[in-house]
C-alpha cells in the first residue's frame, strides 16, 4: 500500500490547478471581461499560494503572490485585464510550474524577468507588496517572572452562538497560574426575555502567573476585538497600575496581518463533485495487476470445471467467471479518464505556436468527453503534440498566404475523438495547404526510400511520411523537425496497439486518424491453435470464422483467395508462417481479421473460443517480433502468444500485391 | 472522548494536513470540498467543531458560515477557518459571519491542533 504523502498530493493539486488557471487565462483571452474566469484564475492562484507555502514551497509562494496580487486588482476592477497582463501570467505559470516540479531548473533570474513583465502589464506604478513581510514578530515582550494580574472581562452577548466557550477561556486562565474567579450576574434580565443563546455574564480574575502578559492576551485571542477586556497588573507594582484598553492584538497573529485586504469572491463555475474520491494511479495499476491475475486464476478453474463431472463445482465456476468478468468491466471503467485533460493542453500550445510562428490558429476540439484508459492517454500525449505541431507548422499557411488562397486569415486544426467500438479515434485535421506529393517523392527518391519513378498509389505515397529519417520542411524550424519525425509517431501508435492513416486534399488541408485500443491491459481474444500451439487474436479485429472449403484450399501459383461475398480476401496459413511441420487438421479454419479497410484471412487448425486476454509484454529479447504484440498466460499456466493485427494485415495485402505483380 | 471535526477546503492538499494532524490529536475527521459540501455534510452530522477555508468555489467560506449560524441547530458550533497573512479584512468579515476563530496560513499543523484544543475546550 502506498502511504499518501501531503507534498506528493499538493504536486497533483498544484498540476490540477496550472490547468485550471490555464483554462482560465485561454478563455479571458477571447472574452476579457469574463468575471467568472477572472475569478476562478485568482483563487486558483490564491490556492497555489497558500498551498505552496504550507508544504515548503516558499519560492513558488513568493513568486505566485505577485500573479495573485496582480489578479486581484483586475478582480476589483482597479486595472483591466489585457492581452500582455494574459501573456505575462501564462509565461509565469511556467516558472510556478518549474518551482513546483523542480526548483532547482527555476532559476531567479527568470523569475525577476517575468516578475518585471508583469509589473509592466499592470501598469508601473503599481508598487507590488513586499512578499517577505511574515517574518514571525520579534514583539514578544519578555516580562519579569511571577506577577499577580487583575483580568475584568465581558463578552459580545453572541459570543456562545459564535462557538466561543466562555468556561474554556477561564480553563485556559487557569492553566497560565493560579487564579480566582468571580462571575457577575448583574446583567441577566428577568426571564421572559431571556435570549438563552445570548451570554450575560462577566467575570473578574485575579490572576498570579509566571507567563508573560501577552500569554493573557492569547487566550482572548478570537474574541479581543469585539469583547471590553481591562488587564490590569496588580503585582509587583512597578509604577502604579498599567492599563491598557484594549490591549494590543496579540503579537503574532498581528504581525502576521497585512493591511493588505483580499476580499472573498463570487463563485467559479466549476464544481466538484462531492462523492468523488481521489486515488492514486499506482493503487489502480495494483488493482488492475489484481484482478489480471485473478482472471487468470479464473480461467484455470474453469478449465478444471469443464473436465469434471461435479455439477456444483461447474456452477460455482460460472459464477465466478461472470463475477471475474464484471469485476474486470468495473476495473476498466475506473482507469477511463475523459480525453479532455489531453485536449486542454493544446489550447495553450496552439496560443504558444501562433506566437511563434505569426500563424492565426484556431483551435476546435470535439468529443472531449470521450473516455479513454489512463495509460493510453499518458502514452499518447507526444504523439499528439507532435501531430499538432506538426499541422500548425507545416500544414497551416500565414495569414497572407491563405487570404491569397481565398481561405480566411486564421487556420483552423481541429481535434475529434470519437469511441468505435473497442477503440477510441482521434482526428487531427488542419485546412492548411496539404500534403505536397512532388515534395514527399522528390524527397523519398532523393533519400532511397522508393526507386526513381516507381508507381505508388496515393496512399502509399503518403504512408511514406511515416518512415524513419522522413522530413519535409525545407527549413528545420524551431518547432518541427526537433528530432521526433513521423516515424516516432506511428511506432508509439502501434505499440499501443493502435493504427494510423493520414488523408490530405492539396490546398484544402491533412487529416490524420489515430485509432486506439480503449485500454491496454485486458482485452477480449479469440483463442485459436495453429499445429501444437495456442495462439490469441484480440476479438475487436476479428470479423468472422469461416471453414476453409477445399475449393478454397487449392492453391493456384501460390496465391491464396477466399471469396467472401463478392470480394477477394488473401489469406496467410499461420502453420506455414510458424513453420509448425505438423499434419493439418483436415477442416481447417480462416478467421478474418480486419483493420478498418483492410481485410485479411488467417488460416488456423482449431478455433478454441472466446478468451480474457490479460496482456503481457514480451520480454526485451523480443522487442523487434513484429508478428506478435504480447503474450498471456491460458488457464492450465501455458502461454499463448497475441498476433498483431495490424503487422498481419499489411503482411497478407504486400503478399497479395506481390503476387499481383508477379502474376 | 474524541470530538467530530469537519473540514472544509477545496485544496485536498490543505485538507489532508489538517485530517492528519486532527486524526493524530485524536480527534475524528470527515472532509468537505467546498462550501456547498460542507453546509450539506454540517446540516447532515453531528460535529463538534468546523474547519474551514474560506476563499472555495461553489459556496464561500464566508457563506456557508453565515448560513450555518442561521440554523438554530448549528448556533455554538465553534467555526475556525483558515486566512492567508493578507486577509486581514477578510478576519473581521468572517467574525461577523459568525467564525469562531482563525489559523493562519500556511499553518503548523501543531498550532492547528492547539487552536482546535483550545476552541473545544479542555
Amino acid at each position: 500500500m502506498t502511504i499518501l504523502d501531503p507534498i506528493q498530493v499538493f504536486r497533483t493539486e498544484a498540476a490540477e490547478l496550472f490547468e485550471q488557471i490555464e483554462s482560465g487565462l485561454l478563455d479571458l483571452l477571447h472574452d476579457l471581461s469574463n468575471q467568472g474566469q477572472i475569478d476562478a484564475v485568482f483563487r486558483g492562484l490564491h490556492t497555489l499560494k497558500g498551498s505552496g507555502a504550507m508544504f515548503g514551497f516558499e519560492a513558488l509562494a513568493a513568486f505566485t503572490h505577485h500573479c495573485e496580487t496582480a489578479f486581484d486588482r483586475v478582480r476589483k476592477g482597479e486595472v483591466p485585464a489585457t492581452s500582455e497582463l494574459i501573456a505575462a501570467v501564462l509565461e509565469a505559470q511556467d516558472h510556478m510550474r518549474r518551482l513546483v516540479d523542480n526548483p532547482a531548473t527555476a532559476f531567479p533570474e527568470t523569475g525577476d524577468r517575468l516578475l518585471a513583465k508583469l509589473e509592466a502589464a499592470v501598469g508601473s506604478n503599481a508598487a507590488m507588496p513586499q512578499s517577505s513581510d511574515h517574518a514571525p514578530s520579534s514583539a514578544k515582550v519578555e516580562e519579569p517572572s511571577t506577577a499577580t494580574w487583575q483580568i475584568d472581562f465581558s463578552l459580545p452577548a453572541n459570543a456562545m452562538a459564535n462557538g466561543t466557550n466562555p468556561l474554556g477561556l477561564l480553563d485556559e486562565m487557569a492553566e497560565l497560574g493560579e487564579c480566582t474567579i468571580a462571575v457577575n450576574t448583574s446583567a441577566i434580565p428577568a426571564l421572559d426575555v431571556i435570549d438563552p443563546a445570548n451570554l450575560y455574564l462577566s467575570w473578574s480574575v485575579t490572576l498570579t502567573t509566571d507567563q508573560p502578559r501577552s500569554a493573557i492576551d492569547d487566550v482572548f485571542i478570537f474574541v479581543m476585538d469585539d469583547m471590553d477586556i481591562q488587564v490590569k497588573k496588580i503585582s509587583p507594582d512597578t509604577k502604579g497600575s498599567t492599563e491598557i484598553v484594549p490591549p494590543p492584538a496579540p503579537v503574532e497573529e498581528a504581525a502576521k496581518a497585512n493591511p493588505a485586504a483580499a476580499q472573498a469572491n463570487g463563485d467559479g463555475k466549476q464544481s466538484k463533485s462531492a462523492e468523488n474520491v481521489r486515488v492514486p494511479a499506482e493503487r489502480l495499476d495494483e488493482l488492475m495487476d489484481r484482478v489480471g491475475e485473478l482472471v487468470i486464476a479464473q480461467s484455470r478453474l474453469s478449465q478444471l470445471a469443464n473436465t469434471s463431472v461435479d455439477i456444483q463445482l461447474r456452477s460455482v465456476s460460472e459464477d465466478v467467471e461472470r463475477l471475474s468478468g464484471e469485476l474486470r468491466d468495473t476495473m476498466m471503467v475506473l482507469r477511463m479518464v475523459p480525453i479532455a485533460q489531453l485536449f486542454s493542453r493544446f489550447r495553450r500550445l496552439t496560443h504558444d505556436l501562433a506566437r511563434e510562428t505569426g500563424k492565426q490558429i484556431e483551435l476546435v476540439t470535439e468529443g472531449e468527453s470521450t473516455e479513454v484508459d489512463k495509460a493510453v492517454i499518458e502514452r499518447l500525449a507526444d504523439p499528439l503534440v507532435h501531430l499538432v505541431r506538426n499541422s500548425c507548422d507545416h500544414g497551416l499557411e500565414t495569414p497572407e498566404e491563405r487570404i491569397a488562397a481565398g481561405k480566411k486569415p486564421a487556420g483552423q486544426v481541429t481535434l475529434v475523438a470519437r469511441q468505435t467500438g473497442g477503440d477510441v479515434t482521434i482526428t487531427i485535421r488542419d485546412d492548411g495547404r496539404g500534403i505536397d506529393r512532388q515534395r514527399v517523392r522528390a524527397k523519398a527518391e532523393s533519400s532511397g526510400l522508393i526507386a526513381a519513378g516507381a508507381t505508388l498509389t496515393d496512399q502509399e505515397l503518403l504512408q511514406l511520411i511515416f518512415e524513419p529519417g522522413f522530413s519535409t520542411a525545407a527549413q528545420v524550424t524551431n518547432l518541427s523537425g526537433r528530432g521526433v519525425g513521423m516515424d516516432v509517431v506511428k511506432k508509439t501508435i502501434e505499440a499501443l496497439r493502435g493504427s494510423i492513416n493520414v488523408t490530405s486534399a492539396p490546398g484544402a488541408g491533412s487529416e490524420i486518424t489515430l485509432a486506439i485500443p480503449l485500454t491496454l491491459a485486458i482485452i477480449d481474444g479469440l483463442l485459436v491453435r495453429v499445429g501444437t500451439g495456442c495462439y490469441v487474436i484480440p476479438l475487436s479485429a476479428v470479423e468472422e470464422c469461416l471453414e476453409l472449403s477445399p475449393e478454397n484450399d487449392v492453391k493456384s501459383r501460390g496465391r491464396s483467395f477466399i471469396s467472401l461475398r463478392e470480394s477477394l480476401v488473401p489469406f496467410i496459413r499461420l502453420r506455414e508462417l510458424f513453420h509448425t511441420g505438423t499434419k493439418p487438421d483436415q477442416f481447417q479454419k480462416v478467421v478474418v481479421i480486419s483493420t478498418g479497410s483492410e481485410r485479411v484471412g488467417l488460416v488456423v487448425d482449431q478455433i478454441i473460443g472466446d478468451h480474457q486476454t490479460v496482456i503481457k509484454a514480451m520480454s526485451k529479447l523480443h522487442h523487434d517480433v513484429a508478428t506478435f504484440s504480447g503474450a498471456t498466460i491460458l488457464g492450465d499456466g501455458s502461454v499463448a502468444l497475441i498476433l498483431d493485427v495490424g503487422h498481419l494485415v499489411t503482411a497478407g495485402q504486400q503478399q497479395e500485391a506481390q503476387m499481383r505483380i508477379a502474376g | 472522548m474524541s470530538a467530530n471535526i469537519l473540514t472544509v477546503d477545496d485544496s485536498a492538499s490543505i485538507r489532508m494536513t489538517t485530517k492528519i494532524a486532527l486524526t493524530n490529536a485524536g480527534y475524528s475527521v470527515t472532509e468537505a470540498v467546498d462550501g456547498a459540501d460542507g453546509l450539506t455534510k454540517a446540516k447532515s452530522g453531528s460535529f463538534d467543531l468546523i474547519v474551514t477555508d474560506l476563499n472555495m468555489p461553489n459556496m464561500n467560506g464566508l457563506e456557508m458560515i453565515e448560513a450555518l449560524r442561521q440554523s438554530p441547530a448549528h448556533t455554538g458550533i465553534p467555526i475556525i477557518f483558515l486566512t492567508t497573512e493578507s486577509d486581514a479584512d477578510m478576519k473581521t468579515r468572517a467574525k461577523a459571519a459568525g467564525a469562531t476563530g482563525w489559523v493562519t496560513k500556511p499553518f503548523d499543523p501543531e498550532n492547528l491542533v492547539k487552536i482546535v484544543r483550545k476552541v473545544l475546550g479542555r
